[in-house]
């Protein structure tokens, strides 16, 4: 076992690097991924020891850096894709869309595209417009792709490696503003499937269900529930396209109770379909409406606003209580 | 004259009213302008005139060498491949009026565009083409009738892309030109010396992507050839709504050569596709050709072009018809005799029959093929809903 304590930000660099190391056809693009590092420094030193050819900067099209990463899937080449900011994706959204996500069905099985795309998403790093977005209940509609976010460094490290080697397209989101956080990584550990929700903290009076950026936030409110005596599950959804209903049923037929939190717009978010599907699956179950903590139906505010759009411990222990009064 | 010489196009700063006359002007003059640019037409590379005559000048000089192997066979394989095409072709459209395909896209008229690009290509070269690259796809040994899939419904493209080296069709105008740039810089990293080729026509020339291949083939100095039909028209929409300059001069903008071939000649085709596919094999990245043809029929079955363009303006291309001008020229050369072109007739007559008897016979997919092929490595969401759509049809089966 081979356990090492580092940020998020050095577990994507590391496992960037384990990736180009393992397999040659593993390509990294984007916008100043080379020299510069990317502007989080993801692929920190990645250009230096592999060299232009597999570390690419690429010219400021974004269009033009998926299309182009779909023919060399098309080759052969797995592209692990850099989109510089979530609110700078939109340009490549329609070759994501029509192209990325379709061609494995419109060849009938017979070329696969194989491409990640990691996108820098959500906020609270104080940023000016387009640069906080949560665009990933557009791409979680899209049949074709897979859409995950990590929120521990461990995560960091085996879900892009799972990313990449996986033969479908996915978009891979990252939580800007946890870049830095801390956290064991265990390299050599055999990690579960890229889409199983993980139980981050076991309580029994109500489940929290979370990802990439909230499940920081939603921790700190159990351990702030668990001063009142009220004992809150948190799960780490992890994947957004698959969601591990499954899992996410076994804690709320234990917990009889379901907040899902996200910084994305509330209104046909991600937690809408987990509200509608996880009442199907446990309507006798439930206790209380699944409740949803997370955006206004408005443009990301002015950074300044920042603290009052992002679901905080309050908002989310207010859900907490609405749903325990039921 | 350059679009940016004309005077009219400056600015004018004056009160409103003035202002309003001179926006109206500057419209007008910038139409006139681009008109003037389209019909100031550059020569074409041509190597056979409508008439069916060789010709040799400084236009085509450079290219005359990339068919000097080409044999009286030779000439008669492409006709063939032309004529076949066209039946094909009519026969698809006359499929779709029947009702027997949703839709088809006609290439009457570009046949020879598409099989001299088409003819040039090596085995091992890829092409990405819209959906209209049926000669294309003839020549790259794909069964014609594979095509009519995606036209029927019953598929989005019924072939291996990667048996013939021929991919799919793509319908969302110029996406594929940057599948192709992509291919074509992953093909020089592997240090092969195949070559790609993009079709795309002259309103896709318009989109961002087209553009942005440009840009990254030429900056990667990537193996690609762009293949660009201008058949003049984008459904309705003229050359002079998409382009002020000719189209084959963009790509100087991009730091890599345009050039502008008569389309309807396969011969001028063939050598100037080989002269860029060389290019690319020997590294010197890529090329536009611009194919200067015309698209004979409706952009596709659901369309009226009698609705936007004239009677006049068919007619005139109608004289320079490609398939009608190699004829004429087998004719007087003697490559080709009347037995020849019985023989193509009833082997046109074949294909034409097949083509309805598989057209007709095409099996509608099983139903559960909808969740199939949707992710290579399974998606949860798929099968939970496959399993319940199952169980949904198995009702039915149950209630008899």
């Amino acid at each position: 076992m081979t356990v090492e304590k580092m940020s998020i930000a050095k577990a994507l660099n590391e496992s960037l690097r384990k990736a180009l190391e393992t397999d040659p056809k593993v390509l990294i693009m984007g916008e100043d991924v080379g020299k510069l590092g990317g502007v989080f420094r993801i692929t920190d030193g990645l250009q230096k020891d592999f060299g232009e050819e597999r570390v690419i900067d690429t010219p400021l099209a974004e269009s033009g850096i998926v299309g182009t990463a779909i023919g060399l899937a098309l080759r052969g080449y797995r592209p692990v894709v850099e989109i510089q900011f979530d609110g700078f994706v939109f340009p490549a959204y329609d070759q994501i869309v029509t192209q990325l996500a379709k061609m494995h069905a419109r060849a009938l099985g017979k070329v696969k595209m194989p491409v990640v795309i990691r996108i820098p998403y959500a906020g609270g790093i104080g940023a000016v417009e387009h640069h906080s977005e949560s665009p990933e209940a557009l791409f979680a509609h899209v049949p074709g792709l897979k859409v995950v976010s990590p929120s521990t460094p461990s995560d960091a490290y085996w879900m892009l490696q799972q990313a990449i080697q996986s033969d479908d397209p996915v978009i891979f989101f990252e939580p800007k503003r946890r870049y830095w956080d801390k956290g064991e990584v265990d390299v050599e550990a055999i990690p579960g499937a890229l889409h199983e929700a993980r139980v981050a903290l076991a309580g029994t009076d109500i489940t929290l269900a979370a990802y990439g950026p909230m499940v920081k936030v939603c921790l700190e409110a159990a351990a702030a529930a668990a001063e009142e005596g009220k004992s809150v599950e948190v799960v780490d959804l992890r994947s957004m396209s698959p969601i591990d209903f499954d899992g996410l049923q076994r804690s709320v037929e234990k917990t009889r109770r379901l907040v899902v939190v996200h910084e994305a717009p509330v209104f046909l978010g991600v937690g809408s379909e987990i509200a509608a599907r996880i009442t199907e699956r446990c309507f006798y179950h439930l206790e209380a409406p699944v409740l949803r903590v997370g955006g206004f139906h408005a443009p990301y505010p002015p950074a300044r606003l920042e603290d009052e759009y992002l679901p905080g411990l309050d908002r989310v222990l207010d859900a907490v209580d609405r749903s325990l009064a039921f | 004259m350059t679009v940016e010489s004309t005077a009219a196009r400056k600015p004018r700063r004056s009160s409103g009213t003035k202002r309003a006359a001179a926006g109206a002007s500057t419209r007008k003059s910038a139409d006139s302008a681009a008109a003037a640019a389209q019909s100031a037409e550059p020569q074409l590379v041509q190597l056979l005139t409508p008439e069916g005559e060789r010709v040799e000048n400084a236009q085509n000089a450079e290219f005359l060498p990339y068919v000097s192997d080409i044999t009286a066979e030779d000439l008669r394989g492409l006709y063939r491949d032309m004529v076949l095409t066209r039946r094909f072709d009519g026969e698809a459209t006359a499929l779709q009026r029947q009702g027997e395909l949703g839709l088809w896209a006609s290439l009457l008229g570009q046949e020879a565009a598409q099989i001299g690009s088409g003819r040039a290509l090596r085995e091992d070269d890829y092409v990405f083409p819209t959906y209209r690259e049926h000669g294309v796809a003839w020549c790259r040994d794909v069964d014609p009738t594979n095509l009519l899939g995606m036209f029927r419904g019953v598929n989005h493209g019924g072939w291996d892309p990667t048996v013939n080296n021929f991919h799919l069709y793509t319908i969302v105008i110029g996406s594929q030109t940057l599948h192709a740039t992509g291919y074509a810089m992953g093909v020089a990293k592997d240090g092969a010396d195949s070559a790609v080729i993009a079709y795309f026509g002259d309103g896709a020339s318009s989109q961002g992507d087209v553009n942005e291949a440009f840009t990254f083939s030429a900056v990667y100095n990537a193996p690609v050839v762009f293949f660009c039909q201008n058949n003049q028209w984008a459904i309705s929409e003229p050359t002079e709504r998409q382009m002020r300059v000719p189209l084959y001069q963009r790509a100087a903008g991009f730091g890599f050569p345009g050039v502008r071939v008569d389309g309807n000649d396969v011969l001028a085709c063939l050598a100037v596709t080989r002269w860029a596919l060389e290019r690319a094999r020997r590294g010197d990245g890529p090329t536009l050709v611009e194919a200067f043809t015309y698209r004979m029929g409706a952009h596709t079955t659901s369309d009226d072009p009698t609705r936007y363009r004239r009677d006049e303006e068919r007619a005139a291309w109608e004289a320079k018809d490609p398939i009608e001008r190699l004829k004429a020229h087998l004719l007087a050369s003697g490559d080709a005799d009347e037995e020849f072109f019985a023989a193509l007739e009833a082997e046109s007559e074949q294909l034409g029959k097949r083509v309805r008897e598989v057209v007709r016979a095409m099996p509608d997919p099983d139903t559960m093929a909808i969740f199939e092929n949707v992710y290579a490595d399974g998606h949860a969401l798929v099968d939970e809903e496959r399993a319940q759509f199952a169980a949904y049809l198995a009702s039915f089966e149950e209630g008899h």
